[in-house]
């Protein structure tokens, strides 16, 4: 078999739809913004209600990911298949461990009654609602995107697995690849204007 | 056997955890300067941080510095594009209230 790759057209395409991504939180970093200056004050106290060391703690934990995740495709580029597997297994464990503690972030919030249209947020001022509506809608969507980039790594795994993904044909974790450091970068810009600007 | 035709440059181990070090350091200095209330600069001084991390990885981890300048080009269009929406919407609300 012998098929010419187009790696260039592949990654191409890859950061083509990665830049719709990027327009997409960027309306939403925008309307944050937006809020932000008309709300500072409420914006500030109800930042101050999120718990940094958690915040902080998924930083590190995504931060981590992305390595082993370029640690893999740096890995299968020079052959060494299995560390690639290993490494692609410690981004997904890093993903499931995000999950888990966004997990118990959104529960406590739920639990003290903090979520969208129930009646303790209306009962405050207009600016807190708006706060924790973005907070949810735009840690919510992130959350989908590592849900579904775990897919997508999980598949890449697979296929490495089946011999389809190689140390001489990696196009497929290289495109998974940017898709989960996409998913790194939003959250870079979510953490301190979520967490810490308050 | 896949043919190459391209070249692919390889990101070292060392590279890698190098860049994933120069982040976590990051990370800690914005927390750390959160501590501080520097009034409006907060928001400068978290959002500048944020985007020295971001070019750490898009270059590094996402190998832009190794691509072709095409790939280049479009990467700025786009943030470019997007700071004008942000540019723009500011010169409204930033009037208006």
């Amino acid at each position: 078999m012998s098929v010419i790759k187009d790696y260039t057209g592949a990654k191409l395409g890859m950061w083509l739809f990665l830049f719709t991504e990027v327009l997409l939180f960027g309306g939403l970093f925008l309307l944050y913004a937006a809020y932000l200056h008309k709300f500072p004050s409420e914006f500030h106290l109800a930042g101050k209600e999120l718990n940094v060391v958690l915040g902080a703690t998924n930083t590190v934990v995504l931060i981590s990911s992305s390595w082993f995740m370029a640690m893999s495709i740096s890995a299968l580029q020079q052959g060494s298949v299995d560390q690639s597997k290993k490494f692609l297994l410690l981004t997904l464990a890093m993903a499931l461990t995000f999950l888990v503690i966004k997990y118990f972030e959104w529960s406590a919030k739920i639990e003290h009654g903090i979520f969208p249209d129930s009646p303790e947020l209306l009962a405050r001022p207009a600016g807190e609602v708006v706060f924790f509506g973005l907070y949810y809608l735009m840690t919510g969507l992130h959350g989908l995107h590592v849900i579904l980039g775990g897919g997508l790594l999980s598949f890449a795994y697979f296929l490495i697995v089946q011999g389809k993904v190689t140390p001489q044909d990696f196009v497929f974790l290289e495109n998974s690849g940017l898709y989960w450091h996409l998913v790194d970068l939003v959250w870079i810009f979510l953490f301190p204007l979520f967490y810490l600007i308050a | 056997m896949t043919e190459h035709h391209e070249e692919h440059h390889t990101v070292t181990y060392k590279l890698n955890t190098i860049i994933w070090g120069l982040l976590l350091v990051l990370t800690a200095v914005t927390v750390a300067a959160a501590q501080f209330d520097f009034g409006f600069l907060n928001v400068v001084v978290a959002l500048s941080i944020a985007t020295v991390k971001a070019g750490l990885v898009i270059l590094f981890f996402m190998h832009l510095k190794y691509e072709k300048p095409l790939f280049k080009i479009i990467v700025f269009i786009t943030f470019l594009l997007l700071a004008i929406a942000i540019g723009f919407t500011f010169f409204d609300i930033g009037y208006r209230y």
